[in-house]
């Protein structure tokens, strides 16, 4: 599973080979020459299934809103609309693969404009989801700041965004940091960054429901 | 087939059992032989004197066995366990009435829709049909023979709704030679016709042929013609309905009155006509809505008007020629008797406002498709210009967006059917007047009817630019330099599969039809139901779209669901070749199958009276009883069930009659319980 | 005294300080109680809910059981963050429309002891509770120093105005709550048309260049209807339009020096309370400038009287009749 619990405050900090989430090793396997069906038709049912809510994903009319509202469409390898097409015509791999969940910023445009009112913008978190868990994406960034923002609240309860951001940038962007400085450094002076994490009393409860989900959550898949 | 010698002595009555396999539809579940069986042998002592079963009992071949038996066997009820009754119940009344037999002592059970298609258990299923089959014996047994009510019928006709749909429907029972009383609550028949500027896909001038035929109904000797009149209340039954109508006043003698329009020339106050300008011009308080109007007498909008806010002006007074205008006119209301209505109510449109996304209200140059008519149309505010809303600037490029408010679950979840060609239309017109770029935005195209797709070819002929993906946002914030100045489109191009921006001048919304506002209101006042997106319902929507559930009121046009002119013209047609057929028949046989109240027992408590969804019940003040209208009543049975005295009976609905089913039904007859 | 739970989130504490102090400042003045929720934990912002179903829900859930524990009567929670009131909201409402997630949920929370029903409590955004609760009348009768000839740009971010499942704002695309509380405090509000368009949420952390483009275009939409300062509710919109500012000027190679502040300090500065106490100063694109036009005695604000209308164009049509009681305030508030 992807829980990290059992970690020490430093640890936290450090990065680890184990932490580098790896692209799988099939994906980079040379294609073979004999050809295999790619559609896999149980695909819409369980990106349905996992979505919060009912997702409607199968009234989709394909009519372009959602791709037309995003902000953000222009950066993504294939507008949503699209993706639902792949998803719906059982593209797993290319699906799973997309950049465009990891781009979304979650505005919700898509959500209230939808003429079939699909829950455009939680199928698109049900795919960072299957997409982790696959290990199937071409840029890890997104995937680890949403991983390492998840250790720290597992660990403490509260979110850390002096580790989360020190991690991060370490390692994604490291030459970034000398030019964030400035902005770091008006960020503590201001002290709306604290350097040290802050932890709940009732982090091991807390704890205690997350294990407990997690088991629901794999025997449910 | 089994058959009694006519030794049954528990009852007088002689009855026939007809099973149907209905090809496999029954018989693939239900044993249809042996309950052919079970029902001569073990309801023998019930009067069944003969069981048959047949693959088709509904086929001539089958109706004649029935008929035969009739005849040979002496029958006195028939019991047919087939289909529902909704569709074969007619065929089978009417094979035993040529059979010589009261067609309403025949009662055909449903083993079809209520056992073999509800079912996979074979041996459950024809236990089932069996106890139906015994409930409807039961039942039947308590029938008696009825003679359907006959009712004469006025030769007159209401129609309700100058649009084309009403207009077509009057002209066409007026030239067959009867009255026809035209109520419209605008001042002017025309209906949204009126206010088009062309039609698809022909490209004929709306006003052009249109006014011909409102010409034609405004002259017509048969055509009562009731302009700014509305329908208040609708008593009676098919054949004789009383209506009362409110002439609304217009504050001008329509005697004297010559339509030379002076007053309204010398009308000093302006204000937004929102009517038929869709609120882009103007007009006067005492104002005719347009120059071809008919009837060509103006109109006084009181609540606008100064004399009727202040006590000064009179300019229309003074400048009369011929002494029309009338401040202290009133509303006339009267009656009419009438045999028929037609409702053509027509439509209103989508509101545009509602999809803030795409800026009608807050960007100028955003404008509905009624707007844009009113631009094109060369009696309109701008004398045919298509222009900004400046009122001078003629755009270079122009986005047409289609299914603004139609096929969208936070709108109206429908497609309302002419958007497309609207769209096109529109396309095809800014190119020929403006030269500007033109696009259109859809989700799919419809051009389904005659010479529509060919206006489509036409279209793209014409080098329209079609992007296929909804429009999400219509926005003035421009993000790079050619965005400056401009409206800007944002949508997804799902063919080339990239978010675009499009830069036009204008944006003209194909916005969607909707049922009028007050719709349900005049549902009700008909004796009508509303459908789920709030359009009058027709009594069978493949077979029979111009009747309705209330005998003698039809509808006409968009009132029964959007559509285009062609299609209202047939539907307004349609409804006076029915009104016609039953003016021609002088009279009107109804079901007899209806409630009767026992007045005795009745305590006029009225609780049966507003559950009428037929509007059949009176209240006798004097007796302090309610009465049903046999003519109105259509047996739904709701009284039957409300009445707490259970003083409502219903003619083949007793109470007797259901509990003997119900007896039935639970093998009670047979002195056995149901075992699997 | 209006009586609520507070959810503040994991910013009020550090990034959002403005925003917890001015917070502070000026609920004793309108009447609003705020008892913390205790011990509650982070809502997983965007980054839980990428990762798993169950765990994210329950993650959201237990500081829903534990205010549901801590009621007291008080039926509502009031989050100041947006994204988490849309997470409160969300399961609360995705548990109501789904059963088997509540099961799940539910399941997990037993593991700590905690329980939830899903639906009884009224998730509410603080400025839901300002306006609709507290009531622009009560605003309006504690400003002190009207916020005359202070040019404000309202930007609401998104996940306040939308998905609303609960239908308690005006519109999805431009809602006029905030356009209307800023003109209570006398300020004036520039029809801003992308206040309601994402800032880039986490954006500026993961894909940089997405974000600050999404950042340029709200600024530079800001200074073309020349506003002096810009005002939102979220703590994230907050940081990434002020403190990433810098970034972007760098990326873009532009001088944009739009300050943005929390609407809660707007609105202590308008009460008469002391900038310092309102977190004033802490901004990173500096707010100096801006705010001392309300310091100084300012001529009448420009009344913008109807543009006289020429006789060739075309007359508009009217607006949508929002709630009644809130086009009257508008009209009022002019």
């Amino acid at each position: 599973m992807l829980s990290h619990s059992g970690r020490t405050r430093l640890e936290c900090f450090f990065l680890k080979k184990e932490d580098a989430m790896e692209i799988a090793p099939e994906s980079q396997a040379p294609p073979s020459p004999i050809p295999k069906l790619i559609e896999d038709l149980t695909l819409l049912d369980e990106v349905s299934n996992r979505t919060a809510g009912v997702s409607r994903l199968e009234m989709c009319i394909q009519c372009g809103t959602c791709g037309g509202s995003c902000p953000s469409a222009a950066d993504m390898d294939h507008t949503p609309r699209m993706l639902f097409a792949m998803i719906r015509a059982g593209m797993r791999k290319d699906a799973l693969m997309s950049n465009t969940p990891w781009i979304c910023v979650s505005c919700y445009h898509c959500v209230v404009r939808c003429p079939q009112n699909v829950h455009i913008a939680d199928v698109m978190y049900t795919l960072k989801g299957m997409a982790i868990e696959a290990k199937l994406y071409r840029d890890s960034t997104a995937p680890d700041f949403s991983q390492t923002f998840v250790d720290m609240v597992e660990e403490y309860g509260r979110s850390f965004e002096f580790g989360l951001a020190t991690r991060h940038y370490l390692k994604h962007f490291p030459l970034r940091l000398p030019s964030m400085a400035p902005m770091g450094f008006g960020m503590l002076t201001r002290q709306r960054m604290s350097m040290t994490p802050r932890r709940i009393k009732g982090i091991d409860q807390l704890k205690t429901i997350l294990k407990k989900a997690k088991e629901v959550e794999a025997v449910h898949e | 087939m089994t058959q009694d010698n006519g030794n049954s002595q528990d009852v007088q009555e002689r009855i026939g059992v007809y099973v149907c396999h209905c090809g496999t539809n029954i018989a693939g579940t239900v044993d249809v032989q042996q309950v052919a069986e079970w029902a001569a042998t073990r309801l023998k002592r019930r009067g069944v004197v003969i069981g048959r079963d047949y693959k088709f009992m509904c086929s001539s071949l089958g109706q004649e066995l029935i008929e035969n038996d009739i005849k040979e066997l002496g029958l006195t009820r028939v019991v047919v366990a087939a289909c529902s009754p909704h569709l074969h119940e007619a065929t089978f009344r009417n094979a035993c009435q040529r059979a010589g037999l009261n067609p309403y002592l025949c009662e055909l059970v449903s083993i079809r829709e209520q056992v073999s298609w509800v079912h996979t258990d074979k041996v459950a299923a024809t236990v089932k049909s069996q106890a139906v089959v015994s409930g409807g014996v039961e039942r039947v047994l308590r029938h008696e023979p009825l003679e359907p009510l006959r009712v004469p019928i006025h030769p007159a006709t209401l129609v309700v709704g100058g649009g084309i749909a009403g207009i077509q429907s009057a002209l066409e029972i007026a030239d067959a030679g009867y009255r026809v009383y035209l109520v419209e609550r605008e001042p002017s028949i025309g209906g949204h016709m009126a206010q088009f500027d062309k039609t698809f896909p022909t490209l004929d001038c709306s006003a052009c042929i249109l006014t011909p035929r409102m010409v034609q109904a405004g002259a017509h000797p048969n055509i009562t013609l009731l302009t700014y009149s509305e329908v208040e209340k609708v008593d009676g039954y098919v054949g004789n309905f009383v209506v009362t109508i409110r002439k609304k006043a217009r504050k001008i003698n329509e005697e004297l009155c010559t339509g030379c329009g002076i007053c309204q020339e010398k009308c000093p106050v302006k204000i937004i006509d929102d009517v038929y300008e869709a609120g882009l011009g103007y007009r006067k308080i005492v104002y005719t809505p347009f120059p071809q109007a008919v009837p060509k007498f103006p109109v006084m909008d009181v609540e606008n008007c100064t004399y009727f806010k202040k006590g000064t002006c009179k300019a229309c007074e003074k400048f009369c020629p011929t002494n029309a205008i009338d401040f202290n006119q009133q509303d006339e209301v009267f009656s009419v008797e009438v045999g028929n209505i037609v409702l053509a109510t027509g439509y209103d449109l989508f509101d545009a406002r509602r999809v803030t996304n795409y800026g009608y209200g807050r960007l100028p140059n955003v404008f509905t498709s009624l707007e844009f008519e009113r631009l094109s149309n060369a009696a309109g505010p701008t004398n045919g210009s298509i222009v900004l809303r400046d009122g001078k600037t003629v755009p270079k490029a122009v986005g047409i967006i289609h299914c603004v408010g139609s096929r969208d679950r936070n709108f109206n979840n429908y497609c309302s059917t002419i958007c497309c060609m609207q769209g096109l239309k529109f396309a095809h017109l800014v190119h020929e007047r403006t030269g500007a770029t033109v696009y259109n935005f859809y989700i799919d195209m419809r051009t389904a009817y005659k010479a529509y797709d060919e206006f489509y070819q036409r279209v793209l002929e014409e080098g329209t630019l079609f992007v296929r993906g909804k429009v999400a946002e219509v926005t003035d914030v421009p993000r790079i330099k050619d965005e400056e100045g401009h409206l800007i489109i944002q949508c997804e191009d799902t063919l080339a599969g990239k978010q675009r921006r499009i830069p036009v001048d204008m944006v003209i919304l194909s916005i969607g039809l909707q049922p009028r506002a007050d719709a349900k209101e005049t549902a009700k006042k008909f004796g009508l139901s509303c459908s789920a997106d709030g359009w009058f319902i027709e009594k069978h929507p493949k077979l029979d779209p111009v009747a309705t559930m209330t005998e003698g009121v039809y509808i006409a046009g968009c009132a029964q669901g959007p559509k285009d002119i062609p299609s209202s013209v047939a539907q307004g047609a349609a409804a006076a070749a029915r009104v016609l057929g039953k003016i021609q028949q002088r009279e009107m046989a109804l079901e007899p199958v209806r409630a009767s109240i026992n007045q005795d027992q009745c305590s006029g408590c009225r609780i049966c009276n507003n559950l009428c969804p037929f509007n059949a019940i009176l209240f006798h003040d004097d007796r302090m009883v309610s009465e049903i209208n046999p003519a109105l009543c259509q047996g739904c049975g709701t009284c039957v069930a409300a009445c707490p005295a259970g003083a409502i009976s219903g003619t083949a609905f007793s109470n007797e009659q259901i509990m003997a089913q119900i007896e039935g039904l639970m093998l009670l007859n047979v002195g056995e319980e149901i075992t699997l | 005294m209006s009586k609520y739970l507070l959810y503040p989130g994991c910013s009020m504490e550090t990034s959002a300080r403005a925003y917890y102090d001015s917070l502070k400042a000026i609920s004793g003045p309108v009447g609003l109680e705020l008892e913390e929720i205790e011990d509650w934990n982070c809502c997983g912002a965007t980054e839980y809910l990428g990762i798993s179903l169950t765990p994210a829900y329950a993650l959201i859930s237990r500081n829903l059981a534990l205010a549901a524990q801590q009621n007291h009567g008080k039926r509502a929670v009031v989050a100041p963050c947006s994204a988490c009131y849309l997470n409160l909201a969300k399961a609360d409402y995705y548990m109501r429309e789904q059963p088997t997630l509540a099961t799940h949920v539910n399941q997990a929370l037993a593991a700590g002891g905690l329980s939830y029903t899903p639906g009884s409590l009224a998730i509410r955004h603080l400025l839901d509770v300002l306006i609709y609760d507290i009531g622009l009348d009560t605003i309006k009768s504690k400003v002190v120093r009207p916020l005359t000839g202070l040019r404000v740009a309202p930007y609401l971010g998104c996940m306040v105005p939308r998905p609303d499942y609960e239908k308690r704002w005006s519109d999805h695309e431009h809602p006029v709550e905030l356009d209307l509380l800023l003109k209570a405090l006398g300020a004036e509000v520039i029809d801003f048309p992308l206040k309601t368009h994402c800032c880039g949420g986490h954006m500026t952390q993961i894909g940089p260049e997405t974000a600050f483009e999404l950042i340029r275009r709200l600024i530079v939409s800001a200074e073309a209807h020349e506003a002096d300062i810009m005002t939102t509710v979220c703590p994230m919109c907050q940081m990434n339009l002020d403190a990433y500012q810098g970034e972007a000027n760098r990326y873009f190679g532009s001088a944009f020096k739009m300050p943005i502040v929390f609407f809660t300090q707007l609105m202590g500065v308008a009460f008469g309370l002391d900038p310092k106490d309102l977190g004033f100063g802490l901004e990173l694109t500096s707010a100096r400038k801006a705010m001392s036009r309300v310091g100084v005695e300012t001529p009448e604000p420009p009344t913008s009287a109807p543009r006289p209308r020429k006789d060739s164009s075309l007359p508009m049509p009217k607006p949508l009749p929002t709630k009644a009681d809130l086009a009257e305030k508008v009209e009022a508030a002019k």
